[in-house]
């Protein structure tokens, strides 16, 4: 009584149907084209705005690390300190149980260093004497994480006499640092307030494909199609819109990150140093459009859920 | 095939569609319902279809009680069912072949397969040759036919009919009526409701009729079916 199996496996026929739905809902995407890219675009814009942001701090982050590691102390010495002095200060703190090891850059040392690294050479030649006073590095012996005991070591070489000035190198990788932490909690708030918006398009796209096919969703039903049958094309199709946007998003997050790196490689050149911008490695690629899918699934599953039920023939 | 044990169908607002309903149709028997507008046949059918649900009694379909079927199975005891529907329901954004082949795609058929029983069910129907134009540049007669094919594409054991001549001249309407009568005798059970009654007289199906909701004439039963 009941139709002749259509098909050898079930599994295959599932397999099948799905393949089929999935290629269809792109076809019915296809032919609007305009919509289905404005639609594309719109979350694409909204992904791509938080991770680029996140590719930034990341980078700063980075910066920052290689930094993490030598926290240091600069003693600038007194300029009536000779190079004499200051070496024996130096063989003497060298004794000091919180320090690991010391260097002096002497007057002339940081002259020579100052000059190449400046570019404002040609002007100290214009003083009749060096400006510079001479310089002890101190590395401490001491974990970061104990800034009491750093700060004891800091009043410690301060009240040397022959100190002019101690100054914790640490001081500003740590506010970079607590800037960080803001700004990245900051890029999350707005991250997850543009997902949610991103979850909202493809939710109200769906609605209003939903009620484009209202007939074509009664006569199903009417003819036996099951729930979850006529809720895979839709399901596909914000599978497909947040595909398409989280490829979009890469690409605007890499040509914008592109536009950047020229002026952050002349930028950090002035600085002396090599850093260049990393842009999107092949995970985050791979995290965007993945979570991008997710958005798309999940706003489309919300919209079919609250919106399919109303639809009964009758 | 179809057992009404006093059925009623009352709607909110108080009306009574139907009243203490019982008949029983047989398999492969082909069925006139008859009765005014308003008598209930429309609920009738709708109740078989599982589109309403009664208010009292129950249904036996083809061997299952459907007050027993949840709302989640319905579409399993429709895949059984051809429906015919007066205004066609045809869908006017893809040809005539795709609106064929929709309880195929349902039921997972091989896109092979499809064809096949496809181009079959629109031979049957005299309509191969329009299997690529838009329902809506069909005219009614030919729009009713394609509906026609899209029921018993998947052969049904249960083909259900509400009207389907309404809009038709009475030639064409006996056209179609014939087109009944051909899947009736292949062994699907017909159940077609009209009030055409000159032409179920030309027909000779046996009829039950419908007045105010309950059952005034069963020939089934006067048969002895019953």
């Amino acid at each position: 009584m009941a139709p002749t199996s259509p098909q050898n496996s079930l599994f295959t026929a599932y397999l099948v149907h799905h393949l089929r739905v999935f290629i269809a809902s792109l076809g019915h995407l296809s032919r609007a084209p305009v919509a289905t890219l404005m639609t594309s675009a719109v979350i694409a814009i909204a992904l791509a705005l938080p991770s680029g942001m996140f590719v930034v701090i990341e980078n700063l982050g980075g910066l920052s690390h290689s930094w993490d590691g030598s926290t240091q102390i600069s003693l600038y010495l007194k300029k009536s300190v000779s190079t004499e002095q200051a070496q024996s200060l130096a063989d003497r703190l060298r004794l000091h149980h919180d320090i690991d090891a010391i260097k002096l850059i002497d007057k002339a040392e940081g002259l020579k260093q100052f000059t190449a690294s400046s570019g404002f050479g040609d002007a100290l030649k214009y003083l009749d004497e060096n400006p510079l006073p001479s310089v002890l590095i101190v590395q401490p012996h001491i974990d970061t994480a104990q800034p009491e005991k750093i700060g004891k070591l800091l009043r410690e070489l301060q009240a040397e006499k022959q100190v002019d000035v101690a100054q914790l190198d640490m001081e500003w990788v740590k506010r970079l640092y607590t800037l960080l932490e803001l700004a990245q909690r900051a890029v999350w708030i707005i991250a997850s307030l543009l997902a949610l918006a991103v979850l909202l398009i493809i939710g109200n796209t769906i609605r209003l494909d939903i009620e484009n096919r209202r007939a074509e969703i009664e006569v199903s039903k009417l003819i036996g199609a099951s729930n979850a049958f006529i809720r895979r094309p839709f399901l596909y199709t914000g599978l497909w819109y947040g595909l398409l946007g989280g490829i979009l998003a890469w690409l605007l997050t890499s040509a914008s990150l592109g536009l950047l790196d020229g002026p952050v490689e002349r930028l950090s050149g002035l600085y002396g140093s090599s850093f260049s911008l990393s842009g999107l490695s092949f995970s985050h690629v791979l995290n965007l459009i993945a979570l991008s899918c997710m958005l798309g699934l999940l706003g489309s599953w919300l919209a079919v859920g609250r919106h399919l039920s109303e639809i009964e023939p009758s | 095939m179809i057992n009404f044990d006093n059925v009623s169908k009352r709607y909110p607002g108080g009306h009574e569609a139907l009243s203490d309903l019982s008949f029983r149709v047989p398999k492969g028997k082909m069925t006139f319902l008859t009765g005014h507008s308003g008598a209930g046949k429309s609920t009738l059918l709708k109740l078989l279809a599982m589109i309403e649900r009664p208010s009292r009694g129950q249904i036996i379909l083809d061997g299952v009680n459907l007050n027993h079927i949840s709302n989640r199975r319905i579409p399993y005891i429709r895949r059984n069912i051809g429906i015919v529907f007066q205004n066609h329901h045809l869908l006017y954004d893809r040809p005539v072949f795709d609106n064929v082949a929709m309880p195929l795609v349902i039921l997972g058929f091989r896109h092979k397969e499809i064809s096949k029983r496809v181009r079959a069910a629109l031979d049957q129907v005299g309509l191969l040759k329009k299997e690529k134009s838009n329902p809506i540049t069909l005219s009614g007669g030919e729009q009713q036919r394609v509906g026609i094919a899209r029921a018993i594409v998947h052969k049904p054991g249960l083909l259900l009919a509400d009207e389907p001549t309404g809009n038709l001249d009475s030639e064409l309407s006996l056209e179609i009526m014939r087109l009944f009568e051909r899947f009736n005798q292949v062994g699907t059970t017909v159940m077609i409701a009209s009030h055409d009654l000159e032409l179920i007289e030309e027909l000779g199906a046996p009829r039950i009729s419908l007045k105010d909701g309950a059952l005034v004439h069963d020939d089934l039963a006067q048969r002895g079916a019953r």
